[in-house]
């Protein structure tokens, strides 16, 4: 299928991007493309009809990865392929380098971006789930400046984050972790590899020197409206060697958090089990890597 | 909606063309270039036929709009071959393997092949199937397009390959 007709203009920098935004009718859709991986096709099947696209490619200074003062920044244009492939994501972010694996094909990591990945927010998608467990800042600018919101409570509902349809994702901050020895973990189960995850699993952890659990991360996607924050199993965890018996045993507070529904994938009720399972593995996975 | 004007590169060549926004990199190539090589499967960035290098990185064109093509390079596999319509080896080694039946997956397998090549020369056999992983060949002839791209690494490598 063919995306419906529009218009488009290429932005020369972030502020002209947001003008182009700001000035859109009453009732006119207009929209930012940035890789285009998930835009391009929902436009093909007419679910998405903007009247014009603000292409963001291009913008100087709007992809690249710095990694400064503990917190590496993410520019909202760079490609997911070049993240993954980042020395500083790779050493600095491994649970990002992981599930970067799992965003779609080759093909489609070097068109797509990390912002664009952000603000569509699907709730199966692995760029937001990371940006969850790791407490990100994602920062918007619009004509009237620019804010930052914390990625708790920047995922809304399926496809709807905190930015405004004014306002263009600038930038994703990841704080790192340095006390400790640090393992990350990331599963998930899809159809085949590289489809949307129907559950996906993130755990990070910081053991100190006789192994005990300092700091512990743990997410799902895919098992409700948004990635979700497993903070009582981070509780329980805490303080724990992450004996598998504890890890069981914490895994039973899933259950309160998640919401999961059936679709054509999956029911609800696989989706609550595997969520388990996987998170299980991600925290095992994240232990064995900080302990070798 | 008006035309755009736009100048891109493709297999080295400075091509100009005035197009609608809503036009496809895929079909500027296809009906506007006489490039047909380049083949439209799902059209919604699934099946990966539409694969093709744009500033030398594998990706699918009918997730490109034309416009966006502006001032960069393109290469599909029409510029793979050796030149003078001499095939390439990689494509040499899909003939010699049989790595197609139908043959409709085989530009965007080929683009895929290549690229994985370029950037890790001697893959692994499990690094082949993910390299290809987002094409899909409705015939399932996958264990010859596997081994056709080993073949070629192989051959590249100095080897035998066979």
């Amino acid at each position: 299928m063919k995306a419906a007709e529009f218009d488009y203009i290429r932005a020369d920098s972030v502020a002209a991007a947001c003008e182009a935004l700001a000035a859109a009718g009453p009732g006119e859709e207009r929209k930012i493309v940035a890789g285009g991986q998930t835009l391009v096709p929902l436009m093909a099947m007419r679910l998405a009809r903007p009247s014009l696209l603000v292409d963001i490619d291009g913008i100087p200074g709007l992809a690249g990865i710095d990694s400064v003062d503990g917190v590496v920044a993410i520019g909202a244009m760079t490609r997911q392929r070049a993240a993954e492939l980042s020395p500083a994501v790779r050493s600095e972010l491994p649970l990002l380098a992981k599930a970067l694996r799992f965003v779609g094909h080759p093909q489609t990591r070097n068109r797509g971006t990390v912002g664009g990945s952000l603000v569509h927010g699907d709730p199966a998608a692995e760029i937001p789930l990371v940006a969850v467990a790791l407490d990100a800042a994602l920062e918007a600018e619009s004509t009237g400046g620019r804010r930052v919101c914390p990625a708790d409570g920047f995922f809304e509902t399926p496809m709807v984050t905190a930015v405004a349809p004014d306002e263009c994702l600038v930038e994703a901050r990841f704080p790192v972790w340095n006390a400790g020895r640090i393992g990350t973990g990331f599963r998930e189960v899809a159809s085949r590899q590289g489809d949307f995850a129907i559950v996906a699993a993130a755990a990070q952890v910081a053991l100190d020197g006789d192994g005990t659990c300092t700091r512990v991360a743990a997410a799902l996607g895919g098992v409700a409206p948004r990635p979700v924050r497993i903070a009582a199993l981070e509780d329980a965890l805490t303080g724990t060697r992450l004996e598998d018996r504890a890890i069981d045993a914490a895994l039973a507070s899933v259950e309160a958090v998640i919401e999961p529904d059936d679709d054509l994938h999956a029911t609800a009720a696989y989706r609550g089990r595997v969520a388990k399972v996987l998170l299980g593995r991600a925290i095992r996975e994240a232990r064995d890597e900080a302990l070798a | 909606m008006t035309e755009k004007a736009i100048a891109l590169t493709v297999n080295g060549e400075l091509r100009r063309a005035s197009v609608m926004p809503r036009m496809t990199l895929v079909d500027l190539l296809r009906d506007m270039l006489g490039l047909t090589g380049t083949h439209i499967g799902c059209e919604h960035g699934v099946c990966g036929a539409c694969s093709i290098l744009l500033d030398g990185v594998a990706v699918r064109s009918c997730l490109i709009f034309a416009v966006q093509a502006d001032g960069h390079s393109v290469t599909t596999v029409e510029g793979l071959g050796g030149g003078d319509g001499r095939i390439g080896d990689l494509q040499d080694a899909f003939w010699e393997c049989h790595a197609m039946q139908c043959g409709y997956c085989t530009p965007g397998m080929l683009i895929a092949g290549h690229a994985l090549l370029e950037e890790n020369p001697e893959p692994t056999t499990e690094e082949i199937r993910e390299a290809i992983s987002g094409n899909l060949c409705r015939c399932t002839g996958y264990t010859q397009i596997v081994e056709a791209i080993a073949l070629c690494a192989a051959r590249r490598n100095g080897e035998d390959g066979r």
